[in-house]
């Protein structure tokens, strides 16, 4: 009930596809998405194994409560060892495609092995096949949802794929489903590539059942009125997550050129209002807000370029709707880099969805690009004769394109920030944790948010912890560590649900709990949800210690140790890591090195 | 009191009789049909050979007392000549003949099938597929593992494929066409369905028509074109129908391939109308008249005629030839010009490998015509698309693009949903 | 009587209404079985919602040959009794919405019954776009108008 209680099992290297009985006892601990492939990977395969070889296993992981009535339901993850990091990567999509996963009968997707061609896979309910891909090869991520809607003749197919950046092995590429939906981070897109696996089509009819169907209505009504009513989410439907970027601005946290500033001028140009504002030609960015599958929020933005712009004046493909900015591509595209044209900004995150890249990883590893070009590192000799100065909205959306159909200097960006800055030997201007980049938030100005990035276990994310509240109130490290560690685990917890964590903090914890109690029966206290995450963090910690990190992956780029922030509610200030980081260790029942104790393991039954 | 007669209890029939009923509640409606159960559909004799439904599920209404509550004198006998002039019709009730009069007349007495003519036709074993008695006899001989030969893979022959299968007879289909669903499927689809009924066990010959049937002791045995021999328990034949006319020998009514009738469904005789398979009425495509015997065109028609009988003068549009198929799973379904048009565009999708195929025809930015192999969601807009002649626009270029994308069409064109 | 209103500007794509028709007339959660669906265009830019209009026509009723398909007098939905439908399908090729469709899994066609008069996908719709009203004044007319009229346009 409500698990479907089946594995898909796809071994690429045999060309084998066979189902198999969900480990009920494992879904019982870590109950699905984040943790359950989390608990997964860890069984299947050596966290030593090369990212990018056979022998690393990639995951798409639907939890219990994804393909249900209740709301933001379409939630998946895909969990792999990224390439970005070297450490676990569990990157989560919204769309349509985790939950047709999950009506095609299927909790997971473990894909093993590697094709010895460029292959898709197709899933029609029980009905498997791996399918050559050759004529998708080297085609972008629309195209070939496109074409694979068309060779099976079935509109309503709902496709997970890589474009040209995820083949050619571009570190920070993603999986990009429904269009313009992403498994973003840390690379999960070159593992896929990796394995010559192209696409994952999927046509489910099996549908999702309840434990206790008319309990379930009852709590799922109550639940969706606690989103309608709240404040916080009627503001994410309207203006999207975009309406960060005035926060940020004022707060004076907003990481500008390559975190050398924490405000930004041209903020008001690119931010959610600006979205909406005709321009001088009455041309509106915004055209709409859409949902995600089950999703009674709906802070997705569609929106369509200028067709006077100079981006796309001549390339009528692109004068058609798509997915719009929202914060963290608005700040990747924008603030960092410099850049304040919305259109630029607009057909870069297109570009990103066309071709399967993380807009944070590239716009971050730009805007690193950028200042080792005004610091003389690099020439326009280096970067294709085009200038790579802040600000330069050209510079974003030609290395964009470059990027991601992988030519001239966008071979150099598809390296991410961290190898291609010890590439030119300024290993200090890379901008990110374990290999992954910032997403827009300043560790000067949000403390709790360094500790966060510091310590999370995919490398630099704001997603992965949730301390706004602490940090607005509080800007030093004082008392960051505990409410950090909870909210990791917390966190942790929401991710394994199936459901979005954009409904954190209008539901509380037992808002989950109630849900997953009529959805899949039995009893589920708090303790055991927040069990459930803190299992997760520490299981992924693991993971991550036996590939080789330590703590000295812990860590911050100096310039946010040591350089004040230069304006903004915190000039002056400098992230307090090393104070809050044994604090955290010893939160979490870690020993001084970040390595956590057999009693902490035994507690959480990962003895 | 207009006395309005009807001559067939087919839906066509009884629709007519219902919609007089409704529109004129004084007038005397009269229904004479030739068999002797209550008015029953066709159409769903192959759900009773399939089993999954009892003969009481094959009546065109359930509930008790229906006609009889209506006013709607239902009468078994046959009709065998009409005299427009005088305004009667003389019926065969069980050899006795009597004369009715009428004030209009509706003929709605449907078609028959024709037989080859070929030795071994009359052969105990050998039966045709259309009547009640017909389905009884089938359901005696088809036991399960029987060996059953069907002559004939055209939309009727391939309705009561699927009934045989379910029975789980070994079955072995020979259809005279070079290939199966000669009139509503082209050679793609066609080759498509043969090789799908074919991997389900069933053995298909096409081009190949039958020369004779013999009888071999318990056993029949079935000759084709070029002497190689079948052996079966039972044959059926669904080689084709022809419509019941020959009763209106002399009667001045004009017959071409059925009654020719007018945009009021009314023959070439005053007050005479006719409906359903009989009827060879306007056709929506092409503008002249032609034969569609297909339940909505009889439902159609029967509406229609009706209300025209009844003083009521409506036009009618023309039917549509449409029809759907269920073949061992596999839906099958034609609309209208599905093999084209002059001068018009095409937008084929072949999948193979899904058993999908999807042929729209285009006559400017109008669809006119389309066959379906594998689907089964919202095709009805198909007939929508063609049959409110909506001018796509430029989706035209969408579905010549993507012709799975009939729904959004329609909506876009018809609903203004889109800019 | 009262009608569906479909107002397409307000649907967010969302597909709760899929899962609550799907969960009230199959118990679960499947919207490859729901008898409402949005239909996506180009890269979400609109999500329009559609189902059965409860024609006066009816064309789903008069086409099907064993009285299958009848009207409910309380709500004017026309509702398919699947002890009673035989599986023929041509009910799917008369209705020129294309909103009667074929479940293969139980051999009967399926088409909206408004849920007897309290339709799901209207109670769910977190956004208005789907509402259930007052027949007179729906915006259905619209989408009626352009039906398959098989007198020939009331001559």
């Amino acid at each position: 009930m409500s698990w479907q209680g089946k594995v898909l099992r796809v071994n690429l290297s045999a060309g084998t596809a066979e189902p198999e009985p969900l480990n009920l006892d494992w879904a019982g601990e870590f109950l699905g998405e984040r943790g359950l492939a989390t608990k997964y990977l860890w069984e299947n395969m050596d966290p030593k194994a090369d990212p990018m070889g056979p022998d690393n296993v990639l995951i798409f992981a639907t939890g219990p409560l994804t393909g249900t009535m209740a709301s933001t339901s379409g939630r998946y993850a895909v969990v792999t060892k990224g390439p970005l990091t070297g450490a676990i990567a569990c990157s989560n999509s919204g769309g349509k495609f985790g939950a047709e996963l999950k009506f095609a009968g299927y909790d997971l997707l473990i894909v093993e092995g590697r094709a010895a061609s460029p292959v898709y896979l197709h899933i029609q309910d029980g009905d498997v096949r791996i399918l050559p891909a050759e004529e998708l090869w080297g085609q972008t991520v629309w195209y070939t949802e496109d074409w694979i809607k068309q060779r099976h003749q079935d509109p309503l197919t709902k496709v997970a794929g890589i474009g040209i950046a995820g083949e050619r092995g571009v570190y920070y590429a993603c999986v990009v489903n429904d269009l313009h939906r992403a498994a973003g981070r840390s690379g999960v897109g070159a593992v896929m590539g990796s394995k010559n696996l192209k696409a994952v089509a999927v046509r489910g009819s099996v549908g999702v059942t309840v434990k206790q169907p008319k309990k379930f209505l009852e709590v799922v009504r109550d639940t969706h009125k606690m989103l309608a009513e709240s404040n916080g989410r009627k503001g994410l439907t309207k203006y999207g997550t975009n309406a960060m970027m005035d926060n940020m601005q004022n707060f004076g946290g907003l990481p500008t050129r390559n975190f050398r500033e924490v405000q930004f001028e041209g903020y008001d140009k690119i931010d959610a209002k600006a979205m909406m504002k005709p321009n001088a030609r009455g041309h509106t960015n915004l055209l709409t807000n859409k949902a995600c599958f089950g999703c009674t929020i709906a802070c997705g933005r569609i929106a369509h370029i200028d067709q006077e712009h100079f981006t796309i004046v001549n390339r009528k493909e692109y004068w058609h709707a798509s997915g719009g900015l929202e914060y963290e591509t608005a700040y990747a595209f924008g603030p960092v880099v410099g850049v304040s044209d919305i259109d630029a900004l607009t057909f870069a995150g297109f570009l990103m969805n066309e071709h399967g890249m993380d807009p944070i990883s590239f716009g971050v590893t730009l805007a690193a690009a950028m200042e080792l070009f005004e610091d003389g590192v690099l020439t326009t000799e280096d970067t294709d004769g085009i200038p790579l100065t802040f600000g330069n909205a050209e510079a974003l959306t030609v290395m964009a394109e470059k990027t991601g159909r992988q030519e001239g200097f966008g071979r150099i960006l598809g390296l991410g920030s961290k190898r291609m800055c010890e590439k030119f030997g300024r290993p200090e201007l890379f901008m990110g944790v374990k290999g992954q980049e910032f997403a827009g938030y300043d560790s000067r100005a949000l403390q709790g948010m360094g500790l966060g990035y510091a310590t999370s276990n995919r490398g630099a994310c704001h997603l992965k912890h949730d301390m706004f509240t602490e940090d607005m109130e509080d800007q030093s490290g004082n008392g960051k560590a505990e409410p950090c560690k909870k909210s990791q685990d917390r966190v942790a917890f929401v991710d394994s649900t199936g459901l979005c964590l954009f409904t954190d903090g209008t539901w509380a914890t037992e808002d989950y709990g109630r849900q997953l109690e009529a959805a899949c029966g039995g009893d589920w206290p708090l303790e055991r949800l927040l069990a459930i995450g803190e299992r997760t963090w520490n299981l992924e910690r693991s993971f991550n210690l036996k590939a080789g990190l330590t703590k000295a992956d812990d860590t911050l780029p100096p310039r946010l140790l040591n350089d004040p922030a230069p304006s903004g509610t915190a000039k002056g200030k400098v992230c307090e890591l090393d104070k809050m980081l044994p604090e955290y260790y010893a939160a979490r029942g870690w020993n001084a090195d970040g390595v956590p104790t057999p009693e902490t393991l035994a507690r959480l039954g990962l003895g | 009191m207009t006395r309005h007669l009807i001559l067939g209890s087919g839906p066509a029939g009884i629709i007519a009789a219902e919609t007089l009923r409704r529109t004129d509640p004084q007038c005397e409606v009269t229904v004479i049909g030739d068999e002797p159960q209550p008015p029953y559909s066709r159409m769903a004799i192959p759900y009773l050979l399939a089993g999954n439904i009892g003969e009481d599920g094959t009546r065109l209404r359930h509930s008790p007392g229906h006609y009889d509550d209506l006013g709607i004198a239902v009468k078994q006998g046959r009709a065998t000549a009409v005299d427009s002039a005088a305004r009667t019709v003389t019926v065969d009730t069980d050899g006795a003949a009597s004369t009715v009069a009428y004030d209009k007349l509706l003929i709605a007495t449907g078609a028959r099938p024709t037989a080859p003519a070929i030795p071994g036709m009359d052969l105990d074993g050998v039966a045709n597929c259309w009547t009640m008695a017909d389905a009884r006899r089938i359901i005696r001989r088809a036991a399960p593992g029987s060996d059953v030969v069907l002559m004939g893979a055209g939309f009727i022959g391939c309705i009561i494929l699927e009934a045989l299968a379910a029975r789980k007879v070994n079955l072995t289909v020979v259809e005279m066409a070079p290939r199966m669903l000669a009139r509503m499927m082209d050679d793609t689809g066609a080759a498509m369905m043969r090789r799908w009924c074919e991997a389900k066990g069933v053995t298909v010959h096409t081009g190949t028509a039958v020369a004779g049937i013999a009888k071999d002791g318990e056993r029949l045995t079935v000759t084709m074109d070029g002497g190689a021999t079948i052996t079966a328990g039972l044959v059926v034949c669904a080689t084709g129908v022809r419509a019941n006319v020959d009763f209106l020998d002399g009667s001045g009514i004009t017959v071409d391939d059925g009654i020719v009738v007018d945009q009021n469904l009314q023959t070439n005789i005053k007050g005479v109308y006719a409906a359903g398979d009989v009827a060879q009425g306007p056709d929506f495509s092409t503008g002249r008249t032609a034969v569609h015997a297909i339940q909505p065109t009889a439902s159609e028609h029967g509406r229609i005629a009706a209300r025209n009988m009844a003083g009521r003068a409506t036009g009618y549009g023309g039917s549509l030839s449409m029809n759907v198929l269920n073949t061992l799973g596999l839906v099958s379904s034609s609309f209208g010009l599905w093999d084209g048009t002059d001068g018009g565009e095409r937008a084929t999708l072949v999948g193979e490998d899904d058993h999908r195929y999807l042929r729209l025809e285009f006559k400017d930015d109008r669809l006119v015509g389309a066959l379906a192999l594998g689907l089964t969601l919202h095709i009805g807009v198909i007939r929508g698309l063609i049959q409110t002649k909506v001018r796509l626009g430029k989706f035209k270029k969408e579905l010549m693009r993507d012709p799975h994308r009939i729904m959004h069409a329609y909506l876009a064109q018809t609903q203004g949903v889109i800019a | 009587m009262k009608s569906l209103l479909i107002d397409a500007d307000k649907c967010t794509d969302c597909l709760q209404c899929e899962m609550a028709c799907s969960f009230e007339n199959e118990g679960v959660f499947n919207p490859a079985r729901s008898r409402i669906k949005v239909f996506e265009f180009e890269h979400g830019r609109r999500a329009v919602p559609y189902t059965c209009t409860q024609c006066d026509e009816a064309w789903c009723l008069h086409a099907c040959p064993v009285e299958a398909i009848t009207i409910n007098a309380a709500t004017g939905a026309k509702e398919v009794n699947a002890e009673v439908c035989v599986g023929c399908k041509v009910c799917t090729i008369a209705c020129p919405f294309g909103t009667v469709n074929y479940n293969e899994d139980t051999g009967k066609v399926v088409k909206c019954d408004l849920c007897g008069g309290d339709p799901q996908c209207a109670a769910v719709c977190p956004t208005g776009a789907i509402t259930y009203v007052d027949a007179n004044w729906t915006g259905y007319q619209r989408m009626r108008d352009s039906a398959v009229r098989a007198d020939g346009g009331a001559s």
